[in-house]
């Protein structure tokens, strides 16, 4: 089977659906690869890099589509496009099948599958394939850069002989993979970030990041984002009050405001209103991801870069993805080669359309002539609900000594008990035993004694070692042996000797044994 | 020679031998810690050869000598694997001795009392009022009784361990009533042989504990020989001590009760690593559910040793758990070339130990050892359990309920409460196991279904031998 990327045709559209090392890693799951001829040269990918790697440069995009089964794209077909498919051919690509109702039935009559990548479902297992998150986190990145650009200041403070620079404060609202991906480049950059999100349970991953989880004092049950997949659900009116209340005070302060708020198959939140805006210092600058779909940000204009009557600059742009193609060709090359890598279990180039894998039926929008989404829930969960965690109450200093002392007295209770009842057991044993016994007893007790201190300081690695030694030096019992073999019967010659000799036995082998053991232990 | 000097040089070894022990608490002063053993005993031995009451000390050297060559055969040619084995095997032989010995005390006795006999032993006894023959009497039935339960008791341990006895737990019909008939029957023994002195009861006796050596063993099952073997230790070392008492040598009561205490506190380590009472192994198998186990849901997912290799590769931190598996496969030398690749390539491997791992305390620690595992890398479940969240991949080789999460999860499982390596707290883990199916216990273990989990089938050299070449 063949595997083709045609140009992308989208205007502005940079990335590829193919890089030469993703093709060297197709062609080792049995197929074959193609491009149109330039199709890389956007994203950095000459033609014949391709050529090095193996891949078949076709001329045009109607000799790619004749040419191959498979057609790996980025942006979601246009109309010739999805006329060129045909029954025998699978598309992989961006689709948004809820928004593109008409081009999935004109694939549909067409009777191609179509495989959508932004309809992965989000488990674990279909992380590698996660075209959307790869994306965002790209799109996280490049929204602090286009800050830092339109920026007039340091994001780092210092203290130069010039003077001090405060650093810049960076609020990021929203922690999906985009946010995180902010807070992270944000963070390394040097500047105060903050971060908010109404999920409470991504708080942990926040502060993980080395941002601030901006909290709102809020008393309503906290949704469970487990529950929608994993992304953000509308919230009550009243929380929204509360949430844009609290960003009314952040306003003042902040320098860069970056919004990555969306909910799946709604228009974006109104989360930075007009009045927040007037609210900020001139220079400042919000970055509104979620541009495409009507903006967080009330000035925002899709695809522009605006300045609002105040100063602050607002930018709309809907390709940060394709602002950094090379970068973003080679994450979404790699998805398509994993979903690619599942389709075909057997390495033999054949394509396995299996409908019964939770990854690939989620993603397939159409299949044999049909339309398959949207498809059924996951049978896995996202990400596990939020347990309700319980926190020790931390002991005042007053409680923590209280608790000292009372170890301490139980402590030395059990050792009087026991002494007590050691001394008067052997007092009980003195009182009828011989004293010549007693001379013995007195030598016995004091070993075992300091048999338990010692062994406790024993390391546990070398406890092996240790039932060596001690059995070794258990056959001390030859020396009872040794005082009976002068004896004059027979039979206690007889049993003494074999005692010796068995008794030899182990003390050879027990030391020798240990001491190989022991020179084993080698420190690196 | 006079007794002076017996009992000076006596005193010395007595110190060697605690500070042989002592040593014990680090690698470094353990290699010095050997040689104080080794000489103690060569004292111990040289002064009771000239000392008082030993004769055909030609005949004694000879059967030392004898014995040591064998010894020291068994002692270059033995595999590390085979330690178990020949720990117990070594037991049985202490034991056996403790028998002979106080059988002789026993005939001496009465050849004293018969008057028509001569020595430094039968000297020493026919020195001794009524009052201490009895107390005599007492030490020597107990020293034989402890012995001949080591002796049975270590042979089974033995053929457990190397595989000749079927490692399940068996008990005859009756279980541990036939058990403790048998000890109630030597308690009357003892009281018949404490009246007359007579040979028959002790006879009787012997058999008995022959049997309850035997029988307790039988019914215990191969994972918790860590707890047996330790337990035979220390019964040998009772055992010196008793026949120390009867022939009234301190020294053999000294170390008999450095090594019976060394012994007790090793089984109390490794029930306490199991989080079971000492009665509860001995009894063998495991307590009573206390309800229907958890539902295991999910599957198990096979992964190649290829998905292995990439993860390996691009982590930063490894942790290895090895268990009784890696050593049945012989494994080690494969997992130390692994850890020297990966080690070289700048990741931080380590490997995480349980106290209860293999079939002998510290198993694991002389196989890795063996392999030239460098031994600081190498730590006890205390040291890393902590250290797990932030680890990229775990490898477990070989093991299964030391990494049961159920003991922490499920209150109804069978070894809930038990301490357990939190493996499946790190990002990823490979189980590397022959197939599907429970471990020793007969316990489903979760983890294996855990949605970070990968299983990696095969045997497990075989297994780790094909993960190197793909190594950076």
């Amino acid at each position: 089977m063949k595997i083709g990327t045609p140009k992308e045709v989208f205007e502005g559209e940079r990335r590829v659906a193919m890089t030469p090392d993703s093709a060297l890693q197709l062609q080792k799951l049995g197929y074959e690869c193609a491009i149109e001829t330039g199709a890389g040269e956007a994203a950095g990918f000459s033609d014949a890099a391709y050529e090095a790697a193996g891949v078949e440069i076709l001329p045009t995009a109607a000799q790619l589509f004749k040419a191959a089964d498979i057609i790996a794209k980025v942006r979601e077909p246009n109309e010739t496009e999805a006329k060129r498919l045909s029954a025998d051919k699978t598309l992989i690509s961006f689709f948004w099948p809820a928004q593109n109702a008409e081009m999935l039935e004109l694939c549909k009559s067409k009777g191609a599958s179509v495989i959508a990548m932004d309809m992965v479902p989000r488990i674990s297992r279909a992380q590698k394939m996660d075209a959307l998150s790869s994306m965002a986190n790209i799109a996280g990145y490049r929204a602090v850069i286009e800050a830092g650009n339109n920026f007039g200041r340091f994001f780092t403070g210092q203290v130069t002989a010039a003077g001090k620079v405060p650093p810049a404060k960076v609020l990021i609202v929203g922690a999906g993979v985009a946010g995180l991906a902010a807070i992270g480049t944000s963070t390394s950059l040097g500047a105060m970030t903050y971060a908010f999100d109404v999920r409470p349970e991504v708080a942990e991953q926040i502060e993980s990041m080395g941002a601030e989880f901006v909290y709102l004092d809020f008393a309503e049950e906290t949704q469970d984002g487990a529950a929608t997949g994993g992304y953000a659900a509308p919230s009550s009116p009243e929380f929204r009050e509360a949430q844009l209340k609290k960003f009314r005070e952040l306003a003042p302060e902040m320098d860069i405001v970056i919004t990555t708020a969306l909910i799946p198959g709604r228009d974006a939140p109104v989360l930075w209103t007009k009045d927040m805006v007037e609210m900020m210092k001139p220079g400042s600058v919000v970055v509104d991801l979620a541009a495409e779909k009507g903006g967080n940000c009330e000035l925002t204009e899709k695809d522009q870069r605006v300045v609002s009557d105040n100063g602050v600059v607002i930018i709309g742009y809907t390709d940060f993805p394709s602002r950094m193609a090379t970068q973003a060709s080679t994450l979404y090359s790699t998805n398509i080669r994993h979903m690619m890598t599942d389709l075909t279990p057997e390495k033999d180039g054949q394509p396995n359309h299996n409908m019964e894998d939770d990854v690939i039926r989620g993603a397939t929008v159409t299949h044999e002539g049909e339309i398959t989404f949207p498809p059924p829930p996951p049978k896995v969960k996202a990400i596990a609900a939020q347990k309700p965690k319980e926190k020790a109450p931390e002991l005042t200093p007053e409680e923590k000594r209280a608790a000292e002392v009372a170890a301490f007295k139980k402590e030395t209770k059990t050792q009087v008990t026991l002494l007590a009842v050691g001394g008067l057991l052997l007092l009980a044993v003195g009182l009828v035993a011989p004293a010549s016994f007693m001379q013995h007893f007195i030598v016995f007790v004091l070993s075992v004694f300091i048999g338990f201190q010692v062994i406790w300081n024993v390391s546990h690695s070398l406890h092996t070692p240790l039932m060596a030694v001690t059995n070794a030096i258990s056959s001390i019992i030859i020396l009872g042996a040794l005082m009976q073999i002068g004896s004059g019967s027979f039979l206690v010659i007889l049993l003494a000797a074999l005692s010796v000799f068995m008794a030899g036995i182990n003390i050879f082998g027990g030391f020798l044994v240990t001491r190989r053991m022991l020179a084993m232990f080698q420190k690196s | 020679m006079d007794f002076g000097f017996t009992t000076a040089a006596y005193v010395v070894a007595a110190i060697l031998f605690i500070l042989s022990l002592g040593g014990l608490s680090g690698q470094e002063s353990a290699k010095r810690a050997v040689w104080y053993g080794i000489v103690g005993m060569a004292l111990a031995v040289f002064a009771t050869l000239v000392g008082p009451g030993s004769g055909l000390w030609l005949l004694s050297l000879i059967l030392i000598a004898a014995g040591g060559a064998i010894g020291f055969v068994v002692a270059k040619r033995v595999q590390m694997t085979e330690m178990p084995q020949l720990v117990a095997a070594m037991h049985s032989l202490v034991g056996l001795a403790a028998v002979f010995v106080g059988f002789n005390a026993h005939i001496t006795m009465n050849a004293v009392a018969g008057g028509d006999v001569s020595g430094a032993f039968a000297d020493l006894i026919a020195h001794k009022s009524p009052v201490e023959l009895n107390i005599l009497r007492v030490e020597l039935f107990l020293g034989i009784f402890i012995g001949a339960v080591t002796f049975t008791g270590s042979v089974i341990a033995y053929g457990k361990l190397a595989g000749k006895v079927s490692s399940a737990a068996t008990k005859l019909p009756g279980g541990h009533i036939l058990n403790a008939s048998a000890a109630v029957i030597s308690l009357l023994c003892l009281f018949w042989y404490f009246g007359t002195g007579g040979f028959f009861p002790l006879f009787i006796m012997t058999l008995l504990a022959l049997f309850i050596g035997y029988h307790l063993i039988m019914g215990i099952g191969g994972a918790d020989m860590p707890v047996v073997v330790s337990m035979l230790n220390s019964y040998s070392g009772w055992a010196a001590a008793a026949i120390g008492f009867s022939l009234g040598n301190d020294l053999l009561i000294v170390v008999g009760a450095l090594v019976g205490s060394s012994g007790a506190i090793l089984s109390y380590i490794m029930c306490k690593a199991m989080n079971r009472s000492f009665i509860s192994v001995i009894l063998g198998g495991f307590g009573g559910t206390s309800g229907p186990a958890m539902e295991v849901e999910g599957e198990q997912i096979a992964i190649d040793a290829d998905g292995v290799a990439t993860a390996l590769n691009e982590a930063d931190s490894v942790i290895i758990i090895p268990g009784y598996g890696m050593a049945v496969a012989q494994a080690q030398q494969s997992v130390s070339e692994m850890t020297r690749k990966l080690r070289a390539a700048g990741k931080e491997v380590r490997f995480a130990i349980h106290p209860v791992a293999g079939r002998l305390p510290g198993h694991m620690n002389v196989l890795l050892a063996e392999a030239k595992v460098p031994y600081d890398i190498v730590l006890e479940m205390e040291e890393i359990n902590d250290d797990f969240p932030e680890t990229d991949v775990v490898i477990v080789i070989g093991s299964n309920d030391i990494v049961n999460p159920a003991a922490q999860e499920d209150p109804n499982s069978p070894i809930a409460g038990m301490p357990v390596l939190e493996c499946w707290k790190a990002k990823q883990v490979f189980v590397s196991k022959r197939g599907q199916g429970t471990g020793y216990s007969g316990i489903e273990n979760p983890l294996f279904y855990k949605e970070n989990t990968r299983m990696f089938y095969g045997d497990a050299k075989a297994s780790i031998d094909s993960l190197l070449p793909m190594l950076k």
